[in-house]
């Protein structure tokens, strides 16, 4: 199944893109999808690394890490917010 | 969301409506400061969620009017490029009394600040950097919990 992942911020800028599509196994979860960009390496495994705050979304809702992704989700991942 | 200014008096006199009802205005209005962290902020970036954005807002003004007694709530907040004395945000919330137009101003800013995705890139001498969210601004939205 293919979703959509956008990165803002400082995600942003260390992913190096603002968003792109990718092809995911049925039945995912965010803490799967998060794991899956950590083992591709380089620049994904650095923005997720150990230690790094990073807040998601699901079509535009906050989500936690059990929270199920499926077919044309939109994800989205970010540092805390600071808006205000 | 906008990038202009805005000004307060025409925004809060258009949304009183002339409803008679309201006998109360709570205001909240957030500056862009010339000082972060100990360093001279010569300007900042603010970044949002296009979409995701008005959602959000839109959820925190419907759990104020669902939590307190006030006739509506209204949320301005600027995006782009701000100088310090710059107006980033207005919390304006009418009801017909003050105890609950107060509390929930002060809600709608607390969860706003940690929950609504914006993001603050600020410009300082030693170059562009993001602002860290606060552990304070989560204990402040966490004590509504408890309300």
């Amino acid at each position: 199944m293919n979703i959509r992942i956008l990165y803002f911020a400082r995600l942003r800028e260390e992913m190096g893109i603002a968003q792109e599509m990718l092809d995911l196994p049925e039945n995912c979860d965010v803490k799967s999808l998060r794991a899956r960009l950590v083992a591709r390496g380089g620049t994904s495994a650095a923005a997720f690394g150990q230690g790094k705050a990073v807040r998601v979304s699901v079509n535009q809702d906050l989500a936690r890490d059990d929270t199920p992704v499926t077919a044309g989700d939109e994800v989205a991942f970010f540092p805390p917010v600071t808006g205000g | 969301m906008q990038r202009e200014d805005f000004d307060i008096g025409a925004e809060i006199a258009a949304f009183r409506r002339a409803d008679p009802g309201i006998g109360a205005i709570a205001s909240f209005i957030g500056l862009v400061r010339d000082v972060n962290d100990g360093d001279t902020v010569a300007g900042m970036t603010l970044e949002h969620y296009p979409g995701m954005t008005e959602k959000a807002l839109a959820g925190i003004v419907a759990e104020a009017k669902a939590r307190w007694d006030i006739v509506d709530a209204l949320v301005i907040h600027r995006v782009g490029e701000l100088k310090p004395l710059d107006q980033i945000v207005l919390v304006v919330v009418t009801g017909a009394h003050r105890r609950d137009a107060f509390a929930a101003c002060e809600f709608i800013m607390d969860y706003l600040k940690t929950q609504a995705p914006f993001w603050k890139k600020e410009q300082t001498a030693q170059g562009a950097r993001w602002v860290e969210a606060r552990a304070s601004d989560d204990q402040a939205a966490e004590r509504w919990n408890k309300v």
